[in-house]
């Protein structure tokens, strides 16, 4: 367990970033409503690491126990370098994972990934119906994703399907599953929309009833029984509908580490959200002193800088007191319980969101998807309405 | 026992599945795609040794030469077979 210091002092960590995710860029073709990339993410678009710093970045987290990478983004296809990035990744020894949309995929890429040692490539897919693909990023990609699954399935890769479920698809669960198993998919992730960045904006359009969560998990349930081990199904529990909140990432610099387009380096996705905080970047010192000794790494390892009712609680090493972004994203204060806690005093923010989503005409505003121009608007404090929906006031 | 082991038989690591020794950690580990298991001495010791080439009988042999203090190691080293095989982290070759 990482000793407490509220990141004033150095600290002594013995945890190890045993996940890196490397976020190669915020650039992407797709424009879906649901991604958990920042809602300013226009800003890092500009300052990409090069070539050698993410090599570097690579060869240190190893040093520091690394062993799973992520390669993802934005898309990160739309590097031309991913291929170097994949052979420097084998040469250290991870098992690298390549996280995409599909768009950009070619013959002669993968040929070049199978050869330079990636071991798996996670796809996307959005739904069954080519409508609702379309709607949901916004792009015309349907046949594409079907395409790029079978030259997947060709070049001897294990099969990823990772599908983003809200209630756009939530009712073509059992389809999904019938078209995983069809393209010989070997593992299926049901990845309920968890709501940070665009998705958060999204929220009331993107927001499923209780009674379709439920609906969809016994059919998962069902489904997984008839396929056994041939297909792996992984099905995530939305934490709005859960009685206590996740350990967020396993703890906040426990086992994962983000570097992101431009280099910050992060414990969890969408932490820059969070205030009066400042992120490494391997620019500066690297990133053996970013998971060790960064204040921000600091910050929230151990248990010291929680409040009531997390402080005593008896339960408090099951979930860390949750999410530090959703405590801030909905109740203003970065160190609070996470309302989706049942215990949390702020937990009637949940309890109306849940409510709102059983009437979700009332509630829905026009999606923002996630494009430049929007994003452009966010930062220059337009749109405010939308994100400021979901901000208590301090 | 949920598997029927037999000493005759010769598994593998499973396709698209990873074991190897981590430095860092210092313990042998199985990588695949979304997980990671850390393995414990004992297992680890096993699966070094499941290599598409010794059979189960072999491996017993091999370990009961290595550690021959351990009383009934054979019963610890089926049972690791069982837990690996439930896992889906072998394939069997024959």
């Amino acid at each position: 367990m990482a000793q407490q210091n509220n990141g004033v002092a150095a600290n002594v960590t013995h945890t190890q970033p045993l996940w890196l995710l490397a976020e190669v860029t915020y650039r992407c073709p797709l424009h879906c409503a649901f991604c958990y990339n920042p809602t300013d993410y226009d800003k890092h678009t500009q300052n990409e690491l090069s070539t050698e710093q993410w090599i570097q970045a690579l060869r240190d987290a190893r040093k520091l126990g690394a062993l799973q990478l992520g390669i993802s983004g934005g898309e990160p296809l739309l590097r031309d370098d991913i291929e170097d990035i994949v052979v420097e990744a084998k040469k250290l020894g991870y098992y690298s994972n390549l996280i995409t949309s599909g768009v950009g995929l070619t013959e002669k890429r993968i040929q070049a990934f199978k050869e330079g040692g990636l071991d798996h490539i996670q796809l996307s897919m959005h739904d069954i119906t080519e409508e609702i693909n379309n709607f949901i990023t916004n792009t015309r990609t349907f046949e594409l994703k079907k395409k790029v699954a079978a030259m997947i399935k060709n070049h001897g890769y294990p099969m990823v399907l990772n599908v983003v479920i809200h209630r756009y698809n939530i009712g073509h669960i059992k389809e999904i599953l019938e078209m995983a198993e069809a393209l010989g998919a070997d593992y299926v992730e049901l990845a309920n929309t968890q709501y940070y960045g665009w998705s958060l904006v999204n929220r009331s359009q993107l927001m499923p009833s209780k009674e379709q969560i439920d609906h969809a998990e016994k059919i998962t349930n069902e489904f997984r029984a008839k396929v056994g081990n041939k297909m792996k199904i992984f099905f995530v529990v939305p934490d709005y509908f859960a009685e206590r909140p996740k350990k967020c990432m396993n703890g906040w610099g426990e086992v994962f580490m983000i570097v992101t387009a431009n280099g910050d380096v992060l414990p969890c996705h969408s932490a820059r959200v969070l205030p009066n905080m400042q992120f490494p970047n391997v620019r500066d010192k690297g990133l053996e002193w970013a998971w060790k000794d960064s204040p921000a790494f600091n910050k929230y390892r151990g248990d010291s800088w929680m409040k009531a009712p997390c402080r005593t609680c008896p339960e408090k090493d099951n979930d860390l007191a949750g999410c530090r972004c959703q405590a801030f994203l909905l109740t203003g204060d970065a160190e609070s319980a996470d309302p989706v806690c049942s215990l949390s005093p702020n937990h009637h923010i949940i309890e109306k969101a849940i409510e709102d989503a059983k009437n979700p005409q009332l509630q829905a505003q026009p999606i923002v998807f996630r494009t430049d121009k929007n994003s452009k608007k966010i930062i220059a404090g337009e749109l405010q309405e939308r994100v400021a929906d979901f901000h208590a006031l301090p | 026992m949920q598997n029927t082991i037999q000493h005759t038989d010769i598994y593998a690591i499973a396709l698209h599945h990873r074991f190897q020794w981590e430095e860092a950690q210092q313990c042998y580990v199985i990588l695949f795609p979304e997980g990671m298991v850390k393995l414990n001495g004992g297992a680890g010791e096993v699966l070094k040794l499941v290599d598409g080439q010794r059979s189960v009988g072999e491996v017993v042999a091999s370990l009961q030469a290595t550690f021959p203090d351990v009383p009934d190691i054979e019963k610890d080293i089926l049972a690791m077979f069982d837990l690996a095989l439930g896992k889906a982290w072998l394939r069997k070759l024959n």
